[in-house]
């Protein structure tokens, strides 16, 4: 389409300075470095909130916090770590990098992305402001349910629990905002001659992720708001007393809840593969493959969500139904594996940080993945099911598998981004205190699990203390780890080494043939593509 | 032509359409409301108890025809243990226990149990309670003919009284069951009910 057309030299960079230029901008890059900065302060938000929760459980007994506190600290950790951080670093990355990779301009819908991101900032006020209504005496705290909104609880508890409502609520709607306008950036703005199968593996994770944020956060939208009018317009959806079923609230929840999985993890699997292929000097192995799987996981993510509550009492057929389309999953999902070990299969493998990131992710991810087929199993879940085992699988999935792939894309990235080479000395500190501290938190509780410790309990058996206080040790190792993170980003936005526009000396795709940092419009001109 | 930002034109009609989709996401949460009510109620699952099926089986509500039965309804080759509790949910000052504590039967037998009710408080106060049957493939042939969760319970303050439960388990139920346990969740309506339970949520 335009590509002959060029634009005598117009230089476009005539923002407002200070606050107002981020408050109003719709410059993609801008939007970005927003959602990514707001994500990582609010992953060091909801890591405080956890380290006080490892603190009480470094001994049996009650040490440090009242059960309320604790019950409210463990739900607000998942709301904030989910919502908060995982999902606005996710975006960010979408924000940032898809136009760069497809040779778009911008995002499509400029207006609705500064929409979607200030949003965030008062949901996530929304959210913890209980906390300090509740030192001045209002009301009773925030959230105490946990993540899940659990009926009849829910429906029991606290002014907590209103303000968590439409916190989701509003984070809803902001990633609803995003999704609909990575969906219109990929299907309208790739470059031309980019056809479907061309797009980079990245544009096609965070393409699936956008069309499952659209089908099931409506849907969770949908249960809190039936949860809403139980607890304060009559209704009875989930109030057995009026008729209601407190389970069909784990079923609404959970319609949505699995999928999330998959949408905080597509997008890691699909920057996946641009790192593994450029730090092993290879071309990516199996794209088409990887592609389909992509699609078969964003469907099958849809139809398996009752596998989060097998012990609630469900008919066998049901049972068997739900296991075995759970385990279905793992097939696409080896696909991914192979594909990323064929990748790297007798390349020139070199072992920068966001190599690093991305082979811990491989290794400790794929622990999250055979956990979690242990846990698919119908009769072992009976056992396993809202104990510790869950927790440390979890973890594994979302730290080791949604974290330290946003971290593997922040050290590919942010050269890029900012110009200047972060440091490697620290950027390696940094992985390696990571993934043996996080080993040190969570492996433990593997244990702790199959002994038969129930999560979100602020007390525990005398029998548990040793594995328990291994795992708090881990967990403070982890949480200062970061703080070496966010040192070597800010390092790095600040100055350093200049970045070249390769970056990475065998990185392929459109976003490496433009300078580090990139001009604030880029892809004016879109490039062809043959 | 192609400015930093891009002409909007063409995007509203894809945008229309992912719109439509949110909205028939955020319909089908609701949708699934009653659809789930259904799924309840054709399989037992989640321990509901069926739906009118009493007066369609040609048996006079209140067990008042069951004696007419033919005899070879009743399953004599084999015995059922039904087991009844129940539980007061906060909020509601009563005791409240079973009379009988365990029953053998055979399928098809025409039975009745009491619950012994008493309100410990100084004030009147209405209840209502509502049934749950484990192991939920039980629910659908557990047939209450006469039940006190059929109706809001008032009782006067310090009153004590027995409420009776008439059922039969029908001999359709599967072979392999062998215990069933009926289940009651006392609850407090606090004011004389705004929303009146329907027939089928109190069964």
């Amino acid at each position: 389409m335009s590509v002959a057309t060029t634009h005598p030299g117009e230089h476009h960079e005539h923002h407002p300075s200070g606050i107002l230029r981020w408050l109003t901008t719709t410059n993609h890059k801008d939007i970005g470095t927003m959602y990514l900065t707001f994500a990582l302060i609010m992953f060091f938000v909801g890591g405080i909130m956890i380290l006080a929760v490892r603190a009480e459980l470094f001994q049996p007994g009650l040490q440090l916090m009242q059960p309320e506190f604790f019950n409210q600290l463990i739900g607000v950790h998942a709301l904030v770590m989910i919502f908060a951080a995982l999902m606005p670093a996710a975006t960010g990355f979408a924000n940032w990098m898809l136009p760069l990779m497809i040779g778009a301009p911008d995002m499509a819908l400029p207006r609705l992305n500064n929409w979607g991101f200030w949003l965030l900032p008062p949901a996530a006020i929304l959210l913890t402001l209980p906390f300090t209504l509740a030192l001045f005496g209002i009301g009773d705290g925030a959230i105490a349910t946990g993540w899940t909104f659990y009926a009849p609880l829910s429906v029991q508890g606290g002014i907590g629990v209103d303000f968590a409502i439409f916190a989701v609520h509003i984070l809803g709607v902001s990633s609803i905002m995003g999704s609909i306008n990575i969906i219109v950036t990929i299907f309208n703005l790739r470059a031309p001659g980019m056809t479907m199968m061309k797009l980079p593996l990245f544009a096609w994770g965070w393409l699936i992720t956008a069309f499952l944020l659209i089908a099931t956060i409506p849907v969770l939208a949908g249960a809190v708001t039936m949860l809403l009018t139980d607890r304060h317009f009559g209704t009875h959806f989930f109030n057995a007393a009026g008729g209601g079923d407190p389970i069909l609230f784990q079923h609404l929840f959970w319609f949505f809840g699995h999928p999330e999985v998959y949408i905080l993890l597509l997008p890691v699997w699909g920057l996946m593969p641009h790192v593994l292929s450029t730090f092993s000097r290879k071309p990516t192995y199996g794209y088409t493959a990887q592609v389909y799987s992509f699609i078969a996981i964003g469907v099958l993510s849809v139809i398996v969500w009752a596998h989060h509550f097998f012990t609630v009492g469900m008919p066998v057929p049901a049972l068997i139904y739900f296991m075995f389309s759970t385990m279905s999953i793992s097939l696409p999902l080896a696909v991914l594996f192979f594909c990323w070990i064929a990748t790297m299969w007798r390349g020139a493998m070199s072992f920068e940080t966001p190599m690093l990131f991305a082979l811990g992710f491989i290794v400790l991810f794929g622990m999250a993945g055979l956990t979690g087929l242990v846990l698919a199993d119908v009769a072992a879940d009976a056992q396993y099911h809202h104990s510790y085992f869950v927790v440390a699988h979890f973890h594994y999935a979302l730290f080791a598998g949604g974290i330290m792939g946003v971290m593997t894309g922040v050290y590919y990235w942010l050269p890029k981004w900012t110009g200047h080479m972060y440091s490697e000395t620290l950027g390696k500190w940094h992985f390696w205190l990571t993934v043996v501290s996080f080993n040190l938190t969570f492996m433990p509780q593997f244990f702790l699990g199959l002994a038969g410790m129930p999560r979100r309990i602020p007390d525990y058996a005398l029998q548990f203390a040793e594995f328990n206080a291994i795992s708090t040790v881990g967990a403070f190792i982890l949480g200062f780890s970061q703080l070496l993170f966010a040192y070597n980003i800010w390092r790095c936005v600040k100055g350093g080494e200049k970045a070249k526009d390769q970056v990475w000396e065998s990185a392929e795709g459109l976003e490496w043939q433009l300078p580090s940092p990139p001009p604030y419009h880029s892809w004016e001109t879109q490039p062809e593509i043959k | 032509m192609d400015h930093a930002h891009p002409a909007p034109v063409g995007h509203g009609r894809l945008v229309g359409r992912l719109v439509l989709v949110v909205a028939a996401a955020f319909a089908f949460g609701f949708a699934l409301v009653p659809l789930y009510n259904v799924l309840c109620e054709a399989t037992g699952f989640n321990g509901k108890t069926g739906d009118k099926k009493v007066i369609r089986d040609g048996i006079g509500v209140g067990g008042l025809a069951a004696a007419s039965r033919a005899p070879s309804r009743i399953d004599a080759t084999r015995t059922v243990t039904v087991e009844f509790t129940g539980t007061v949910m906060p909020g509601l000052p009563w005791d409240m226990r079973p009379l009988t504590v365990s029953l053998d039967l055979h399928p098809g037998e025409l039975q009745q149990v009491k619950y012994l009710v008493r309100n410990t408080s100084e004030r009147t106060i209405v209840g209502q309670a509502v049934p749950s049957v484990t192991p939920g493939q039980a629910a659908q042939h557990f047939e209450k003919l006469d039940c006190f969760c059929f109706a809001q319970q008032t009782f006067a303050p310090g009153e004590s009284r027995e409420l009776p439960l008439t059922f039969i388990v029908k001999p359709e139920l599967a072979k392999d069951i062998r215990n069933i346990t009926l289940s009651y969740a006392f609850f407090s309506v606090d004011k004389p009910s705004p929303t009146p339970t329907t027939p089928r949520e109190s069964r």
